[in-house]
């Protein structure tokens, strides 16, 4: 394993075999390979085994409730647009727990790297299913199989305007640090679902179910075109891996419009204000 | 009795332009030199419905409500028919004819042809400018105040609809000479000077001099007016004002960004606070400050939507699962609004806890007239360091509060997590480590001071009446039309933790007469609870109006509600 300057000693709570140990050293070297300083990075995580990925890097974190990493990395973005600002978490913590801040984030465009591990199961609560559960998938809550419609998080993203779609699986370790590096560089916001078996709770979405389901997208695919990137999302069964759509020219982010930014860049922290302008306010 | 104020009530439908009236007269009568009051209540829509307001003018300070009214004008044609108990013999009634004989009253009655005025005009909406001149001239006040702030609402629109405000004001100042009344209120100089404003405007101004400049929050009546006062400040005060998508998105915003170092607030009303309670207890295992303005409404449930109450405080100070500390404020007075939320700020950083500014519709939809405050006295300190590369988040120390570091400001990683966690802000479940953190959240504020109780009377007294919040107003003026000298008023502006001189304040009297606008008495049983102390008389109150001086007085004097 490649030493990075993210590396941070301690015991991990993950089961053995975890696709998140794969990940981790994966996305330490994508910041160590864009020379990312460790103090200008902060990632925002919820609550589940993914959630805990930042305990593990050595950076600033907050690792806050169960389904709200998204809302605190955008507040965090507002506040200092300076700062490198990753959210993390699972299918459950992103897609159930936080749905409406998933859909309600894309509309913002924060320039945030959304990374979701998506193992299609509750991992911490021990296999119950996850929004993203394959109908009839059996669990000790959906004893017969799941019913509900598996949640779509690429083709929500598309239609929801997010510049920068892309999924990826944790065992192809050269895509996925190509897409983690890509979307750090990327200035917007850009999800990616990445296909991380659970080893415990799902028995059918292995290592080698997704090597099997799944191809990666080639070089004369058009990433910019919006409608074939809809198409794409609803591919299933192989699920298309790569950068489904990027928005080739620039969408404005959420921190660059606040009119609190008009004038001033510096970040919230740095700014005062004086008695004489309060003033105004009773006049 | 004297009487040295005077109790105008407008009583019209929703969309019909009361609050351009309320604007205007306000500042009408504070350039004038008059000490003003409005109170305001409305239903819950957009149009029709019946709204009233109650402008109060005196010749000295004035901020409660009253039930008697001096001069009603009627301007809907239901306009009367919740006012019939509050009409007396005393009461002037202005108003179209058939609006104001639509009910038997004992009022003076004086018909007024305002909707043919408004027919030479063309558009019944200038009726607003000529109650305006109506009252205006009534009062007294200086009309060339009322052109000017005529000119300056109107100039977008162009000069003729100026030109026609005009008129209307004229035709205003023309009817009020039919009345052949007046109503005489000696000047104060003194009021030239000062400000007026809502309690809304007012949490805001207490905001913004607490270094405010980030909010993000989700609309919901009576909390709203503030979020949009600072949306309307946003560029020139640098401000992030963010809607959120809902009120657990608000509050988890707010702390990410006072994690960043910003100096965040959320405004939400009872039932968008009750989703928040998860982060309130994040802000307490993390040790985030976090200003949480709560504007109280009745509920439970959505309760009466644009009404009143106090029945909020046991939320505010059970909000939140585990043990941590926290601070709650309740502002009696507008310039305890800007004072407190100042404060709110200070103290959430300093001692790194939530602190809630808690008010109601009451409060935050009047408007009343307050002294400039002088702001180079209220400074505000951030309490963020920068850190070094050995730096703990969560280091212990005898006080309880670690320094607080922000991302990439120093060479140290600030780490906050939401599980119990090490000094250094990770993870754990070593039993020691745990034992350590809880009773270091828990000494934080060991070195506090409290916002002591007001006492509003004598030192000595045999009786002691004890309100919070919204109610300061009319008990202060229940006690003055009292005039008993054994009769004091303990303000709570700081409701918890209880203030350390209550113990003392309360044991002291012979009878303890408790003074809330909820159906418990929730201070009361606080105060119960924590010192042992029993109230003898309790006036409360759930109807979703604020109490009126008169029953106050009534309740103190008597012993009942």
């Amino acid at each position: 394993m490649k030493k990075t300057r993210f590396d941070f000693a301690s015991e991990i709570a993950w089961c053995p075999g975890c696709g998140n140990f794969l990940l981790l050293q994966l996305l330490k070297e994508s910041l160590e390979e864009l020379d990312i300083k460790p103090t200008d990075l902060v990632i925002s995580s919820g609550i589940g085994q993914a959630a805990k990925m930042p305990q593990y890097v050595n950076t600033s974190f907050f690792n806050g409730l169960h389904g709200r990493g998204l809302s605190v990395a955008s507040a965090i973005k507002m506040a200092n647009p300076n700062l490198l600002v990753i959210a993390e978490g699972g299918d459950g913590d992103m897609y159930g727990e936080g749905g409406n801040h998933f859909i309600h984030n894309i509309r913002r465009n924060p320039n945030v790297v959304h990374l979701v591990h998506n193992n299609m199961v509750y991992g911490l609560t021990q296999g119950q299913a996850s929004p993203t559960s394959p109908k009839g998938f059996k669990t000790p809550i959906q004893t017969e199989g799941v019913i509900l419609e598996p949640f779509n998080p690429l083709s929500v993203a598309i239609s929801l305007g997010a510049p920068f779609v892309a999924r990826t699986f944790v065992g192809n370790a050269e895509l996925t640090k190509s897409l983690i590096k890509q979307a750090i560089q990327y200035n917007g916001y850009a999800l990616i679902d990445i296909f991380d078996p659970c080893v415990s709770f799902n028995k059918i979405n292995t290592f080698a179910w997704y090597k099997a389901n799944t191809y990666v997208l080639d070089e004369n695919y058009d990433s910019s075109d919006k409608m074939q990137a809809m198409a794409k999302a609803f591919e299933s069964e192989p699920f298309p891996l790569g950068i489904l759509y990027k928005r080739e020219d620039h969408k404005p982010t959420i921190e660059e419009q606040h009119p609190a930014y008009a004038d001033d860049k510096r970040p919230l922290y740095e700014r005062t204000r004086t008695a004489e302008e309060l003033a105004h306010l009773m006049e | 009795m004297q009487i040295r104020s005077y109790s105008v009530v407008l009583s019209g439908e929703a969309g019909q332009g009361l609050k351009t009236i309320e604007s205007l007269f306000m500042v009408l009568l504070q350039k004038s030199g008059y000490h003003a009051y409005i109170a305001k209540e409305f239903m819950s829509r957009v149009r029709g419905g019946n709204n009233t307001s109650e402008i109060r003018i005196s010749d000295k300070r004035i901020g409660a409500f009253v039930d008697r009214i001096d001069l009603l004008v009627v301007l809907s044609k239901n306009g009367l028919d919740r006012l019939l108990p509050r009409i007396g013999s005393h009461t002037h009634i202005v108003g179209e004819e058939a609006y104001i004989t639509s009910q038997k009253t004992e009022g003076i009655l004086h018909p007024l042809p305002i909707a043919e005025k408004m027919r030479e005009l063309g558009n019944p909406i200038f009726s607003n400018n000529l109650v305006n001149g109506l009252l205006s001239a009534l009062f007294s006040c200086d009309a060339d105040i009322a052109y000017q702030a005529i000119e300056k609402q109107f100039a977008s629109k162009g000069e003729e609809i100026v030109e026609k405000n005009r008129q209307a004001f004229q035709m205003g100042l023309e009817l009020a000479k039919t009345l052949n009344t007046s109503f005489d209120v000696k000047m104060d100089e003194k009021v030239k000077g000062m400000y007026a404003l809502s309690g809304s405007e007012s949490i805001g101004i207490g905001a913004l001099s607490g270094g405010c400049n980030f909010i993000s929050s989700y609309p919901m009546s009576p909390s709203t007016a503030v979020l949009a006062y600072l949306a309307k400040k946003e560029r020139e005060y640098s401000i992030v004002v963010e809607q959120a998508e809902d009120e657990i998105a608000a509050i988890n915003m707010a702390l990410g960004a006072w994690y960043t170092g910003a100096r965040a607030m959320v405004t939400t009303s009872g039932g968008g606070f009750a989703l928040m309670t998860e982060a309130v207890s994040l802000s307490g295992i993390i040790e985030s400050p976090m200003v949480i303005h709560l504007a109280q409404r009745p509920g439970p449930g959505t309760g009466l939507p644009t009404r009143t109450e106090q029945g909020d405080l046991n939320l505010a100070l059970y909000a939140g699962h585990g043990d941590f500390p926290r601070v709650i404020y309740a502002p009696g007075t507008y310039e305890d609004g800007i004072l407190f939320t100042h404060r709110a700020f200070e103290v959430a950083d300093e001692f790194q806890v939530p602190v809630f500014v808690l008010t109601d519709q009451h409060f935050l939809d009047g408007e009343g007239i307050t002294e400039k405050i002088d702001f180079s006295k209220l400074p505000t300190h951030n309490h963020f360091i920068k850190t070094d590369a050995a730096y703990l988040r969560y280091k212990l120390t005898d006080s309880g509060i670690s320094d607080r570091g922000i991302p990439s400001y120093g060479d140290g990683f600030v780490c906050v997590d939401s599980d119990e966690h090490t000094e250094g802000g990770r993870i754990t479940e070593d039993s020691e480590v745990r034992i350590a953190m809880v009773e270091k959240r828990m000494r934080k504020l060991d070195a506090y001071e409290d916002l002591q109780p007001k006492l509003v009377g004598k030192e000595e007294y045999k009786t002691l009446v004890v309100g919070w919040g919204s109610t300061y107003e009319a008990i202060k003026e229940a006690l003055e039309e009292i005039d008993d000298a054994s009769i004091s008023f303990a303000f709570f502006g700081q409701v918890y933790p209880l203030p350390s001189l209550t113990y003392d304040l309360l044991s002291q009297a012979d009878r303890l007469v408790l003074v809330e606008n909820n159906a418990t008495g929730q201070l009361g049983e606080l105060i119960a609870r924590e010192l042992g102390i029993f109230f003898d008389t309790t006036i409360l109150q759930y109807n979703g109006s604020p109490f009126s001086v008169e029953q106050l007085v009534q309740g103190i004097k008597g012993g009942q509600a």
